[in-house]
């Protein structure tokens, strides 16, 4: 049986998770709290959004001005 | 061609001073002194230019411009570092912001529960997205936005941010947890506050 994870400590797993492998035992309790808690399936998408984030600063910028350019 | 050539240059210029703003706010974010970024984003846009025969064209010419500029962000950090400008990470395991979120028994407190941001791909194309992910940045301590920054703007792995910090990498986790806690709960005050969905995406390009 495991034991029911907190959501805080949900968190830390779903943050980890973005910088490094998590252990077997690690993904399965996540897994299982994240299927049973809403509030935590959107703060993990929240989390993925923020990690996915850093292309989209240059490329977004560069379809925008690609679409107006040129400017004259 | 050479005619051809002056055209392109001149097409780069143009884009160049297009990129510029989104350049100086994304060096401001990392660097945190606005009159160092405004002089990092200046040497990465005269690199671009006199290596303008570099460029490729295998990635768009902003993301390669946003390439040079991680570079010199990078160099400029590490003076900083060196300067001795960076505050010492103190891991007091005690955040109020964080703590906010959570009840003693660590389930979320009500009005700080996550709700539904919609769309990922509607998110990014959103102006305000951007502008509450400016102004949440800016909110957060130095050394937390430093390692946030360097993670999921720059993409260094947590190793490598060890490297640059001097940093322990649990306590990068540790730090990157709090990063990633506390930007979510101030954007979702600030986005979905305002955020109407109908508006979605009609803000850039206009």
């Amino acid at each position: 049986m495991i034991k029911m994870m907190l959501c805080r400590e949900a968190t830390r797993l779903m943050s980890k998770r973005l910088d490094a492998p998590l252990s077997l035992g690690e993904r399965l309790s996540l897994r299982l709290h994240l299927g049973m808690c809403r509030p935590c399936r959107h703060c993990n998408a929240q989390f993925d959004l923020l990690h996915r984030m850093g292309p989209h600063f240059d490329a977004d910028t560069s379809v925008c001005e690609g679409d107006n350019a040129p400017r004259s | 061609m050479a005619a051809e050539t002056t055209q392109n240059t001149h097409a780069r210029m143009q884009r160049l001073a297009a990129v510029r703003p989104r350049l100086v706010s994304f060096a401001r974010l990392q660097l945190r002194e606005p009159a160092l970024a405004e002089d990092t984003v200046q040497e990465a846009l005269a690199t671009a230019i006199e290596k303008d025969d570099d460029f490729a064209g295998r990635s768009s010419y902003e993301t390669w411009v946003f390439g040079i500029l991680k570079y010199k962000i990078l160099d400029a950090l590490r003076a900083q570092s060196r300067q001795g400008k960076w505050q010492p990470f103190v891991d007091d395991g005690d955040d109020e912001a964080i703590d906010r979120q959570f009840q003693q028994s660590g389930h979320w407190q009500v009005a700080a529960r996550p709700s539904d941001w919609g769309d990922p791909e509607a998110t990014f194309a959103n102006e305000h997205f951007w502008q509450v992910f400016d102004a949440c940045m800016i909110a957060l301590p130095d050394n937390i936005a430093r390692v946030f920054s360097l993670r999921e703007l720059m993409g260094l792995s947590t190793a490598d941010i060890c490297k640059e910090t001097g940093l322990k990498e649990n306590n990068c986790w540790v730090i990157l947890h709090r990063a990633r806690l506390r930007l979510r709960a101030c954007i979702e005050r600030g986005y979905l506050s305002e955020h109407a969905p109908q508006h979605g995406l009609s803000e850039r390009g206009q």
